[in-house]
């Protein structure tokens, strides 16, 4: 492992979507969209949050961009809310143009809003939620970093985050289908079919730049007999950037048409691909925002998903994986539903040499690239790796050649960190080690 | 003036701070109506499991990464709260205005109680000097509200050692006691009533919607 030198001042990162908008925007605007979000559109959870807080700053354990930078006391969780919403609040609104430019980077880039902090916070205030607030703010001023912007235009306009047109999706799927028929001539991707058991649901990037992922899950879904389809209309990606971005009102559109369309295929549930913030859109941010206590039809992540193909013997293991193998823990999954044991049971019943992280489970650290950070772009790739050193230790302590990772988010991530810090590792999903490991039938 | 401060002034004071902190809440829980998960997702069981988690010492990773700093803090809180209700003197007091006695703590048990609260308020003070985050995140406010929060037991105990003639520290620790009670629920300290529900609600989301574990 190396670690490269990290500046004591952060430099200034050019980003169209805030430069330029910076240039043009009307502080009396600001104004009133600060004062109008904070007064109207919050109540009692932020009031009682930035009432309680005693400024004790125990929550600093909780965040990796503190611990990666040597215990920087800008980078607390609590000091960004002191950087953000506390002047926002002070001021009544009243702030200048560096202080928005300071407090865009922190709420989009220096906090993932992973939760992590609220397990350390000894009153549990969430400043993930807090950063949210922030970045709902900045999205009703049109003041989001240029790449995040574009991946919600593209939900908004393709209901999917890659531009990804219908008639190319179900290309996709269809020569997906047939390459994975070349070696199993069983294999399907079963599209449309009403009143199937799931419905498989996956993000962009599957189609645009993975698309050996829709091969894999064909083999597995027909190697385990599962009666399964995937959707040709839109409504299949459920990812959700607009999620990040503070832009409610497209991210429940897209986890609406999600959910209509999974009823429209009257499936009894819909298994939801290596995704963390697909999964929590579709289950939680979304029905929240559209006033559903729940989703219509119960959705599974795959780290669940393939718990119960393996347990329950739907697949057999020819012969273990070898090579040292460690996990991340995402997010969204783990400490946003407790699959952390489900996960291990899993690395276990695939792989033979299986290292665990240290902190785990529901403490593992955030890969850094979640919560919307890595579709801030390339541009502000820095920030993210400067950020999360602590995480190129951990994985590097466990000496494992390759990092499993069960959400797209985690798998960039952890990409780059490796690439950054030369850890010579590799990352992989739960699906390729699977249809590597697995008895063909 | 001793008759007056610790008369009408104490039943003031006892009225700002139960009135303030009854009107705290029934706000609050009428804006937090207006929320989508805050009473929805509130589930009795989860919230209790994780405040257990965090009201023992030790039960949470945070308070086992800082052994000396959670002792503190929890000796600090727990003699702060204990040392006024089950104070000697104060059970007097009880009796007479509320007809009510509480079970009484030895004097030389209450003086180190009240020299641990004072130590504690210290140790925060100082914290809150020398470590660079909570120094970062501090205005003078935080500063005043620890003195503030340790002012009666200096001048309690400073009046049971009668370090001065007459009732002067008499009269002091009565101000304070009624500074400290009346600034509750329109300060930070107001901590003390939220911390139940931030807490709860912390592990409703964790446990009950999440399926997970919060400490
Ligand atoms: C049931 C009652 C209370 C609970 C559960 C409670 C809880 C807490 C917690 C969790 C903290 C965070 C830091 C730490 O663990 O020390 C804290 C800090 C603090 N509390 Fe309390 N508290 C209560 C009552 C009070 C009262 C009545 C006062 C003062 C009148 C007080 C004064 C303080 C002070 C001064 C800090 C200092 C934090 C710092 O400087 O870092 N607390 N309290
Ligand atoms: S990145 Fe995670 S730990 Fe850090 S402040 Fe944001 S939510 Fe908290
Ligand atoms: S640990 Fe909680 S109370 Fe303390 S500074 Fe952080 S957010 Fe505030």
């Amino acid at each position: 492992m190396q670690v490269p030198d990290v500046p004591k001042e952060i430099p200034r990162i050019e980003d169209p979507g805030i430069d330029r908008r910076l240039e043009e925007i009307d502080l009396e605007e600001v104004e009133r969209v600060i004062v109008e979000t904070l007064d109207k559109e919050t109540a009692a959870r932020l009031k009682v949050y930035l009432e309680t807080c005693v400024h004790c700053g125990l929550c600093s354990e909780g965040c990796h961009y503190f611990l990666s930078h040597d215990k920087d006391p800008r980078y607390a969780p609590v000091s960004k809310v002191k950087q953000t919403l506390w002047e926002m609040a002070r001021r009544k609104g009243k702030v200048d143009k560096t202080f928005l430019r300071n407090a865009v980077r922190i709420a989009y880039l220096e906090c993932g809003a992973c939760r992590r902090c609220s397990m350390y916070c000894p009153f549990g205030i969430d400043i993930a939620y807090l950063t949210m607030v922030v970045r709902r703010i900045f999205h009703k001023l049109k003041l989001v970093p240029q790449y995040l912007q574009d991946t919600v235009n593209s939900h908004a306009v393709t209901m999917n985050q890659m531009w990804v047109q219908q008639d190319e999706w179900i290309d996709t799927l269809q020569w997906q289908e047939e390459e994975t028929r070349d070696e199993y001539p069983a294999a399907r991707i079963p599209l449309e079919k009403e009143g199937a058991e799931i419905m498989y649901s996956v993000i962009g990037p599957e189609p645009k730049i993975l698309a050996q992922l829709l091969g894999n899950i064909s083999l597995i879904m027909t190697a385990a007999g599962y009666d399964w389809t995937m959707p040709a209309t839109d409504g299949w990606d459920n990812s959700n950037m607009a999620m990040y971005s503070g832009d409610f009102e497209i991210m429940a559109r897209v986890e609406k048409l999600h959910w209509e369309t999974a009823q429209r295929l009257r499936v009894k549930r819909v298994v939801m691909g290596e995704c963390g913030h697909a999964f929590r859109g579709a289950v939680y941010d979304g029905p929240r925002w559209l006033g559903w206590t729940e989703p219509p039809i119960p959705m599974v992540h795959a780290i669940e998903f393939y718990y119960e193909l393996l347990k329950e013997g739907r697949i057999k293991i020819r012969e273990k994986y070898k090579k040292p193998i460690t996990v991340q823990d995402p997010c969204n999954t783990v400490r946003g539903r407790g699959l952390g044991d489900k996960l291990r049971y899993v690395m276990n019943a695939l792989c033979e040499d299986f290292r665990d992280v240290s902190p785990n489970q529901e403490h593992n650290y955030c890969c850094g690239a979640g919560g919307g950070l890595i579709n801030c772009g390339a541009n502000w790739k820095k920030i993210r790796m400067w950020g999360n050193r602590v995480k190129a230790e951990q994985l590097d302590a466990t000496g494992a050649e390759i990092v499993c990772t069960p959400c797209h988010n985690c798998h960039s991530g952890i990409e780059d960190i490796i690439g950054h810090y030369k850890l010579g590792m590799h990352v992989k999903f739960i699906s390729e080690i699977l249809v590597e490991v697995m008895e063909r039938p | 003036m001793y008759d007056f401060v610790s008369g009408p002034l104490v039943w003031v004071a006892f009225a700002v701070f139960i009135g303030g902190l009854a009107f705290k809440f029934v706000t609050t829980y009428a804006s937090a109506k207006g929320e989508k998960v805050v009473l929805p997702t509130f589930s009795g069981k989860h919230g209790l499991r994780s405040l257990l988690h965090w009201v023992v010492p030790f039960r949470n990773r945070n308070t086992r990464l800082r052994p000396i700093f959670t002792l503190i803090s929890f000796g600090f809180h727990l003699c702060l709260l204990a040392t006024p209700l089950f104070l000697m003197a104060h059970n007097v007091l009880w009796h007479r205005a509320f007809g009510v006695r509480l079970p009484s703590i030895p004097d030389p048990l209450a003086d180190v109680m009240t020299v641990i609260v004072v130590l504690g308020g210290g140790f925060f003070f100082l914290r809150r000097l020398a470590v660079p985050v909570v120094r970062y995140v501090s205005d003078w406010k935080d500063f005043v509200l620890v003195l503030v929060a340790v002012g009666p037991f200096v001048t309690g105990f400073a009046s049971h050692q009668q370090l001065l003639p007459g009732d002067t520290l008499l009269i002091l620790h009565v101000v304070s006691g009624v500074v400290w009670l009346m600034v509750i629920p329109f300060t930070r300290i107001v901590h003390m009533m939220w911390y139940p529900f931030t807490r709860a609600f912390m592990g409703s989301e964790f446990g009950y919607v999440r399926h997970a574990r919060d400490w």
